[in-house]
């Protein structure tokens, strides 16, 4: 067995665009996805996430660069030679056919035979907790039934991968946060490798092992949720992936894996550096809210002033709008431990902003 | 739009133009029952004969012209629409999901032929066809009897060109709101090009095929332009017949086809509503 | 072959667009284009066809012939055109409020009234303009009723003489059609928004005014496509005046049937049908471009 599920090795993407020109979806994009592993592509709209999911299951071919699945490259395959299924944002479940018929239909293009078909359309539809629905059509499900059946329609043919196109798109808040639960309990079932696409960063976090966050048709980062959320490469991973401040400054001091860095305003602050900078250079230095604090009996090393713009209490936390000397604004977020947490601050009042030299991180790019 | 208060006027012109539209059917029906033979002046209820009320009925099986012409105009309706469907429908899938040479091109002669005058077309086609057959039939200096002339196959062959721009077009509005990704759905779960076509695309189209092949089958049973300038001994069509009795004299047997016709077509959709609504 | 054909998308529209192109190009192009070669022709004695290149035909259609002026031709090209016009506007007249009604009518009794409308269509053609034959003739069903009815209120009374006549020939034409408006108008009414009635009367509109502003503007694509079904096949035909008209109105279809087949002049003939195509090809055009192209015709 290869080492991977899924490869992607120096994949490009081109269009035709509406006005003849080249429109280029996917650029350079290497990946490589491991067996049993839940796998996000995340990134907005239009970042090439869709295009490279499409290109796994054979509906668009790779202007460059091949795709392995578990070690054999996939060339011109079509869809219907290769081992993945897809569940549809929009589920694509065919109107004219029962969900019984619908769940059956991959099995049957297999030559299954019937005895066996009807077992695991039963065994199928009971995992997504729809027994009894066979006899319905489409039209009578509702959106999060109609979900599930997509799914069963694809994890009934035990793929070697399922891919799924942001299978939660179209439900509601409450049921995408049930349904992330139910599709997480799946692939631990299934034990098959799940590629996920989605624009939901909170999504890609709550679920996936691994993610990749894309953008203009790159790949830019690949990690843990810890890793990316923790250790953005880049301003886009770090302010795409939860709230984050961004400090634009100059490298002042260089130590091993640190620096000192001069804002406007005459402030300074020492940062992690997981790059190497040299002295006089521009940088953007992130930290996000929560790790900052106005709180007084804090003793981290940087230490900055400003005033207290504005204050919104969301129960869990107060967030604290800060305008800092040299003019920047930053957010900064109190947890609120006990019943009896109260403002640490007014608005309008001086505060001085606390942080450690780990949660203020050096961006290069 | 929801029902709403409709004002009574508006009611009112609304059966008027019923009523315009049937006062025509209701006479010829009347009429199919009419003593006269000269078919002018209502004179009562014909009673003649074994078929009594129903005479001009029997005298209408009997009438070998009418049965030609009926046989006739079914060969020509059922072949033009089988043939027009299917490359319809072609046609619709390739310029509704294609993107080919000359799609610009084929779409405009596609649509050309519902904004040509049909005695244009037919006029365009008599001279083609009696171009092409009085060359073939020099060249191969065919004697009298085998030479090509005008008849069931020439009617057929213009019917088929006329109706395939109209099965395109519908054809195409129901292709209109087709998600692509069924298909592509039906791939993923392994089903080759043609097994994709065969269970999902066609069965969602069908509606839409089967109301093409309709308005084809419709239109042929009507059409009386075009035929009347590609038909030739042997290929009379009813409305080439009726034409012809026209300048004659006309019994009420024509008007007993007719009824006979209205009734047939009546039967016809109630029973493919009756199966509309079982499904 | 079949590796290369499912691989290649554009390969495949061709495939599947090549029959109908075919016979669009041997029914349809070149038929035309013989019919263009044939009214540059002369005909000899025998009434066959000389392929030679002469405006003759299309001068004498204009009225510039031999012995000096003549505008028979161009009067029957007008005539046909006035009647072609006239027809539209009566059939939308009349088309408009039925489908406005059915639209308007409760869900379940659409279809019923719509398959009500549907059904004269299903007689014949010719047979329905012989009907109208029955109805119209001096002793027929509409004079008789007449009489009885003067009968009846003591007034003296003289059959009218509709057939055959001008006036035949243009109910036949409104009656032939009239269907084929009913049904585009009622597909661009039905596909209305509920919502859009209540939004006019809520911004102040009456409910004349939210007919005019609102229901004729969006049902304009069918009232459109209607037009396109009715004019160009009532300009081109010559049944209707055949049977309606007797002898007495002659149209562009009547001419142009009469050159092909009694009066054994095809170059004549085809040089008044391209005439006829050409006047379609351009007011078409001109509508078209003026009012949208009628998508609703797939309805008709």
């Amino acid at each position: 067995m290869a080492e991977y599920a899924v490869e992607l090795r120096n994949v490009w993407k081109r269009f035709p665009g509406p006005g003849g020109e080249v429109v280029t979806a996917v650029k350079n994009v290497s990946l490589q996805i491991y067996d049993g592993e839940f796998f996000a592509l995340l990134g907005p709209s239009g970042c090439g996430k869709t295009t490279s999911l499409r290109m796994i299951a054979g509906f668009e071919l790779p202007s460059e660069g091949e795709i392995f699945i578990h070690g054999r490259p996939m060339g011109k395959t079509p869809p219907y030679q290769r081992p993945v299924n897809t569940v549809f944002q929009s589920y694509a479940l065919f109107p004219h056919m029962t969900i019984g018929e619908n769940v059956a239909f991959g099995l049957q293009m297999k030559g299954v035979d019937k005895k066996e078909i009807a077992r695991r359309v039963a065994e199928a539809l009971e995992m997504v907790r729809l027994s009894g629905y066979e006899k319905r059509k489409p039209k009578q499900l509702s959106g999060g039934q109609q979900q599930r059946v997509a799914l069963a329609r694809a994890l009934v043919n035990r793929p070697e991968v399922l891919l799924l196109d942001e299978p939660l798109g179209a439900l509601d808040l409450k049921l995408r946060k049930e349904m992330q639960l139910e599709l997480k309990r799946l692939q631990r079932e299934v034990g098959i490798t799940f590629i996920f696409v989605t624009h939901d960063q909170e999504e890609a976090l709550t679920m996936s092992d691994r993610i990749a966050v894309m953008e203009g048709g790159v790949a830019l980062q690949v990690g843990t949720a810890n890793d990316i959320y923790e250790h953005p490469n880049c301003r886009f991973v770090a302010d795409f992936i939860g709230e984050t401040n961004f400090l634009d400054g100059t490298v002042a001091e260089v130590d091993t894996d640190k620096a000192r860095i001069d804002l406007p305003g005459g402030v300074s602050l020492w940062a992690h550096t997981p790059q190497r900078v040299a002295v006089g250079q521009a940088v953007t230095v992130t930290v996000r809210p929560e790790k900052m604090h106005i709180r007084p009996n804090a003793t981290d090393v940087n230490q900055v002033t400003g005033y207290v713009t504005d204050i919104v209490y969301i129960g869990t936390d107060t967030h604290y709008g800060v305008v800092l000397s040299g003019g920047q604004t930053i957010r900064v977020r109190e947890q609120n431990y006990s019943a009896e947490s109260r403002l640490l601050a007014r608005e309008g009042e001086a505060v001085c902003v606390r942080f450690s030299i780990e949660a203020a991180r050096v961006l290069t790019e | 739009m929801s029902a709403k208060k409709r004002s009574p006027w508006l009611t009112l012109v609304s059966i008027l133009v019923y009523f315009f539209l049937y006062a025509p059917i209701i006479v010829l029906i009347v009429f199919s029952f009419n003593a006269s033979r000269t078919n002018v002046v209502f004179e009562g209820v014909v009673n003649q004969g074994p078929c009594g009320p129903f005479y001009w009925y029997c005298e209408l099986f009997r009438n070998r012209s009418v049965m030609d012409a009926t046989r006739n105009t079914l060969i020509i309706a059922f072949t033009s629409t089988v043939v027009s469907t299917i490359i319809g429908t072609m046609a619709a899938l390739a310029l509704q999901r294609y993107d080919f040479f000359g799609k610009k091109v084929s779409e405009t002669a596609l649509y050309f032929p519902i904004v040509t005058p049909e005695i244009v077309m037919g006029i365009g086609i008599l001279v083609f066809f009696s171009a092409v057959f009085g060359w073939i039939n020099t060249a191969l200096a065919l004697a009298p009897n085998q030479r090509l002339t005008m008849g069931l196959g020439t009617v057929i062959v213009s019917h088929i060109a006329f109706s395939i721009p109209f099965v395109t077009l519908v054809v195409r509005a129901r292709l209109h709101g087709f998600d692509d990704r069924l298909e592509e759905a039906a791939m993923d779960l392994g089903a080759n090009e043609f097994t994709t076509f065969r269970k999902v695309t066609l069965p969602l189209i069908a509606p839409g095929v089967l109301a093409g092949a309709m308005l084809a089958f419709t239109l042929s049973l009507d059409d009386f332009i075009i035929t009347f300038f590609t038909t030739g001994p042997g290929a009379t069509t009813l409305p080439i017949y009726v034409y012809g009795l026209l300048r004659r004299i006309v019994t009420p047997e024509l008007n007993a086809l007719s009824t006979i016709w209205v009734l047939v077509v009546l039967i016809v959709v109630a029973i493919s509503q009756w199966f509309q609504r079982r499904e | 072959m079949i590796q290369h054909i499912r691989e290649n998308r554009r390969l495949q529209g061709f495939l599947l667009i090549l029959p109908a192109m075919f016979v669009m190009v041997t029914l349809l192009v070149i038929p035309l284009t013989l019919t263009v070669i044939t009214s540059f022709g002369q005909r000899d004695a025998d009434g066959n066809v000389i392929y030679t290149f002469t405006l003759e035909n299309y001068w004498r259609l204009l009225g510039f012939t031999e012995q000096g002026w003549d505008d028979l031709y161009l009067r029957i090209l007008l005539r046909s055109l006035w009647l072609a016009v006239q027809t539209t506007v009566i059939v939308i007249l009349m088309a408009y409020p039925l489908a406005y009604f059915i639209a308007r009518s409760p869900e379940k009794r659409r279809n019923f009234l719509l398959f009500l409308v549907l059904v004269p269509l299903w007689t014949n053609f010719v047979i329905r303009i012989y009907a109208w034959v029955m109805i119209l003739r001096s002793q027929g069903v509409f004079n008789s009723t007449l009489g009885a009815m003067a009968g009846l209120l003591n007034v003296p009374f003289q059959p009218l003489d509709l057939y055959p006549s001008q006036t035949a020939v243009l109910i036949g034409m409104v009656y032939e059609f009239l269907p084929f408006m009913i049904l585009p108008i009622y597909t661009s009414l039905e596909k209305i928004e509920p919502s859009l009635y209540e939004a006019a009367a809520d911004l102040y509109a009456n409910a004349f005014r939210t007919f005019w502003r609102v229901t004729v503007p969006l049902s304009m694509p069918g009232i459109v496509a209607g037009t396109i079904l009715t004019f160009i096949p009532v300009i081109g035909t010559f049944v209707v005046s055949d049977i309606l008209g007797g002898r007495q109105v002659i149209l562009v279809g009547n001419l142009v049937q009469r050159q092909f087949l009694d009066a054994r002049n095809p170059p004549f003939g085809a040089a008044a049908s391209i005439i006829l195509l050409v006047m379609t090809l351009v007011l078409t055009l001109y509508y078209t471009r003026r009012f949208g192209l009628g998508e609703e015709i797939a309805a008709g």
